[in-house]
């Protein structure tokens, strides 16, 4: 390799007494970071080449390993930090674009730790989910303001005729992740999982797999500007077609695989050839303005007969409010808002790390604006980007999303250590991976049992949550901020976000 | 403040009702006795009562009932009022002296009709611009408050034990074929006589035990189609919600209860198919509308009386029949203290209305 400025992010210490020269290490570090030498018995460590993933610490079987940060530091600087300075480093020699994998990981605030939840005292008794009912249960997409519902023959007879709907268990959904950027066993789990439990996944751009189609009724198909895999039988497969604009990680720019994903599977999924970088245009090269973008949601809802419903889905931009008003007026049947922190398999660094603004304030503007406009039910809306735990759902679901996407908590659920390599196609947890020796390290069956594990864990604990509330239906919850105070923020926040200070 | 204030007053309470099917009128003497005897569900922050028929010499006249904190006040709303309705008689409601009613404000009733000219400008339907002008007086005129807007009938409401309240209104002088009454205990002293159920929009009158704690996105949504939710009270938004759904909706009363206390999904699961798809719709169209938490209320409008639990029963209800009379009530002594021997008592069911129906001609 060629030497480099850039010191070792990572230091990894083996202890020699516990090694046993098993040499499952060497094996499972598809970046050659251990090694062993025959003639000397010995395995010797590379820190350099390690990412972080802490595979080795994980699978090595006499607990011999440690990774931690590297301590060496440079000079303190507040400035010119460590990460600055190796930036650089890897630019002056490469000349490239930085790459990086996963969300933001910057020190921008999470405005979920400032926001608290309310509970029951007294005045109004909270509900226990174990003794009482207690409904998850949520439908998106177009709802009309009103039904017409007439009395005949003393029995209620509906006269209206709902727009297609998507029923979900709970407002969980897994968030748009490509086959390709994630294997094929990852999307099986992811798949299957979403089925089994109710819920839906999403296919990104990466097509549906020939071994997918049986799950479809619980996908979602993403068109994107690349229109990758998009053909009649995967719009017509899907249970509901979401239309791609942009995505949390990267706004502004399309999709990026590198050819290093793209193995045969992907390339008949894809439909592009072996081996070639997939990237996707920065716009959709038919649509340059809103009324375009109703033309696409039309042929999308005219090629599958209205039987489904569309979304369309954008990252989280400084006038999201105004955008997503004219995508519900363009007749988009769910708003799907990614936000700054939504992940992402590859994403140049600066773009990832700059561009956007946080879910929680696109939520808060986004159902606000819709319902000054007295639209709020013609359109569903779904939030996406760094939900990583039940009491996060239920802020956004009372903030005014009707449902969330999770992309990172579920990778995590099946392994990932959030390592942010995936733009390489080594995932030693044979997740973000195409190459067949890694991704048998993943087991679709178990994966989708921790996938499964991870969803009823957190609607148990959103059921405990409204009931502490004193509320029996998510549908409650929804868009009721008087449930939320928060702490630690500005008036203008406390404003945007349109809850009051705790105390108040 | 720059944020909404969302800010809202906590009561608990005792509710009692009856309505005569045949249209036959009584006094205020019954429902003072009864709400006297369920003193101690309400701690004398708040008392009231709606009556209706009382009015029959103006019956087809918008009666306005108003609360001024002064005179100055009183002279400016009345002008707003006089630009936009036809006087055709007013003057102060008809009280007497009771302790334990404190220092009252300028309590005054209008018989009005909107003016042509206004309406046919507004080009909004009579019952819209009633609804416009008494929320923009609510809204606009600080000091001045519209309490009942409706049509031969009328709210009578102030600070204290509601016994009290009925004496001080003297409703032993009114004759209705339907009376509410409500007792109030709030968990907070506004002192407000406003803030007194029942509330009122044109004919509808609910008064309400409960706390909603769905009230955050009940009161949003109902923003979205117009209203402005001014008293910072639950029970203020359940009148719109009911306005919104049976009147400018037109949803059959059942299919509005559905609404407020949908069956649950375990429920809706089993029933058949038509059904199904109707609940199933009602519940993901009118989501928000659902009355989350524990509530008993009672609706009065001209024709109906409508007594409905939340979907989990949290609050007590208790429902009776005698000849023409249905009866609700908080506890069942509220009842057997004016009908000792009624047909039939029941405990609705969750969700499940009681409803009376006017279907002879008030007399």
């Amino acid at each position: 390799m060629r030497f480099s400025y850039a010191l070792p992010e990572f230091l990894v210490e083996r202890d020699l007494e516990r090694c046993i020269r098993c040499k499952v290490c060497v094996r499972q570090c598809a970046f050659e970071a251990h090694c062993y030498d025959e003639e000397t018995d010995t395995v010797s460590v590379d820190s350099s080449k390690c990412v972080g993933c802490l595979r080795c610490v994980t699978m090595c079987p006499t607990s011999a390993l440690i990774v931690r940060q590297n301590p060496t530091s440079f000079k303190e600087n507040a400035s010119w930090t460590g990460r600055a300075i190796k930036d650089i480093f890897k630019q002056a020699e490469t000349g490239g674009v930085l790459l990086t994998g996963m969300g933001n990981d910057r020190p921008y605030p999470i405005y979920w730790d400032h926001i608290l939840l309310n509970a029951s005292q007294v005045t109004n008794p909270s509900i226990d989910p174990l003794r009482e009912p207690m409904e998850l249960k949520t439908y998106l997409g177009s709802k009309p303001d009103r039904l017409d519902i007439k009395k005949e023959n003393g029995k209620l007879t509906l006269k209206t005729r709902l727009a297609p709907q998507l029923e979900l268990r709970m407002p969980v959904m897994f968030s748009a992740l490509s086959y390709g950027a994630i294997s094929l066993n990852a999307s099986k789990a992811l798949a299957s999982a979403a089925k089994e439990f109710g819920t839906y996944c999403n296919t990104g751009e990466g097509g549906l797999h020939r071994d997918l189609f049986q799950y479809a009724d619980r996908t979602i198909v993403q068109c994107a500007s690349g229109r990758f895999g998009v053909y009649r039988d995967y719009l017509q497969a899907g249970a509901a077609i979401e239309i791609k604009i942009g995505q949390g990680a990267k706004p502004g720019i399309g999709g990026h695989l590198p050819g290093e994903k793209v193995s045969e599977e992907v390339s008949k999924t894809r439909m592009i050839p072996v081996g070639t970088d997939a990237l996707s245009p920065a716009p959709h090269h038919d649509i340059y303005s809103i009324e375009d973008l109703r033309q696409l949601i039309y042929a999308l809802k005219e090629a599958t007969r209205y039987e489904k419903p569309v979304s369309v889905k954008i990252a989280a931009v400084h006038n999201a409010a105004a955008i997503a008003s004219g995508m519900v007026r363009a007749g988009a049947d769910i708003i799907a808002l990614d936000g700054l922190r939504g992940s992402t398999g590859a994403a140049p660094t600066r773009i990832r790390n700059n561009v956007g603004i946080p879910i929680e304030l696109a939520i808060a503007s986004v159902d606000r604006r819709l319902r000054e406009e007295g639209i709020r039910q013609r359109a569903s809306l779904v939030a996406a980007g760094g939900f990583r735990n039940s009491a996060d759902v239920v802020k956004a679901i009372a903030l005014g999303a009707d449902a969330v996407y999770i992309g990172t908590s579920a990778l995590v659920a099946m392994g990932c250590h959030v390592c942010q390599i995936c733009y390489t196609g080594k995932c030693n947890w044979g997740i973000a991976t195409q190459d067949p020796y890694l991704e048998k390290r993943l087991n679709p069956e178990i994966a989708k049992e921790r996938l499964l594990n991870l969803l009823r864990a957190w609607e148990h604990e959103i059921k405990e949550m409204l009931g502490g509330m004193g509320i029996n239906a998510i549908e409650s919850l929804r868009g009721n901020r008087l449930h939320l105070r928060g702490v630690g923020l500005s008036d203008t926040d406390l404003d945007i976000l349109g809850i009051l200070p705790a105390g108040r | 403040m720059a944020y909404d204030s969302w800010e809202k007053h906590i009561s608990g309470c005792g509710l009692s009702a009856y309505m005569d099917e045949s249209g036959k009128r009584s006094t205020g003497d019954d429902i003072i006795q009864s709400i006297a005897l369920l003193h101690d569900r309400s701690n004398g922050l708040g008392g009231g009562f709606a009556a209706y028929g009382i009015y029959p010499e103006f019956a087809d006249k918008y009666a306005l009932q108003l609360f001024y904190d002064n005179n100055t006040v009183q002279s400016a709303c009345e002008e707003l009022i006089h630009r936009n309705f036809d006087i055709v008689e007013s003057g102060p409601i008809p009280t007497r002296k009771v302790f334990g009613i404190g220092p009252s404000p300028v309590i005054w009733r209008y018989f009005v009709s909107p003016k042509e000219s206004a309406l046919d400008m507004s080009d909004l339907s009579e019952e819209d611009f009633v609804v416009q002008h008494v929320m923009e007086i609510n809204r606009t005129v600080k000091g001045a408050f519209v309490f009942s807007s409706g049509k031969n009938m009328g709210a009578f409401k102030a600070v204290g034990f509601p016994e009290d309240v009925g004496d001080f209104y003297r409703l032993d002088e009114y004759k209705a074929y339907m009376w509410v009454a409500h007792g109030r205990f709030p968990t907070n002293t506004p002192g407000w006589w406003g803030g007194a159920h029942p509330f009122t929009i044109l004919d509808w009158a609910i008064v309400h035990n409960g706390e909603i704690s769905s009230y955050g996105i009940n009161k949003r949504y109902v923003e979205m189609y117009g209203y402005h939710c001014t008293m910072m009270t639950d029970t203020e938004v359940m009148a719109y919600l009911f306005d919104l759904l049976l009147r400018k909706h037109d949803l059959p009363v059942e299919a509005a209860c559905a609404v407020l206390a949908p069956p649950f999904w375990e429920l809706i699961n089993h029933m058949p198919e038509a059904e199904k798809a109707l609940y199933t719709t009602i519940r993901s169209v009118y989501g928000s509308a659902m009355a989350n938490g524990p509530f008993a209320i009672v609706l009065g409008s001209r024709d109906m009386m409508l007594a409905l639990n939340d979907r989990v029963k949290l609050r007590p209800l208790v429902a009776a029949r005698k000849g023409d009379v249905i009866y609700v009530s908080s506890e069942e002594s509220g009842i057997r203290e004016i009908c000792p021997n009624p047909e039939s008592v029941w405990m609705p069911k969750t969700g499940e209305p009681v409803i009376a129906r006017l279907k002879g001609e008030p007399s």
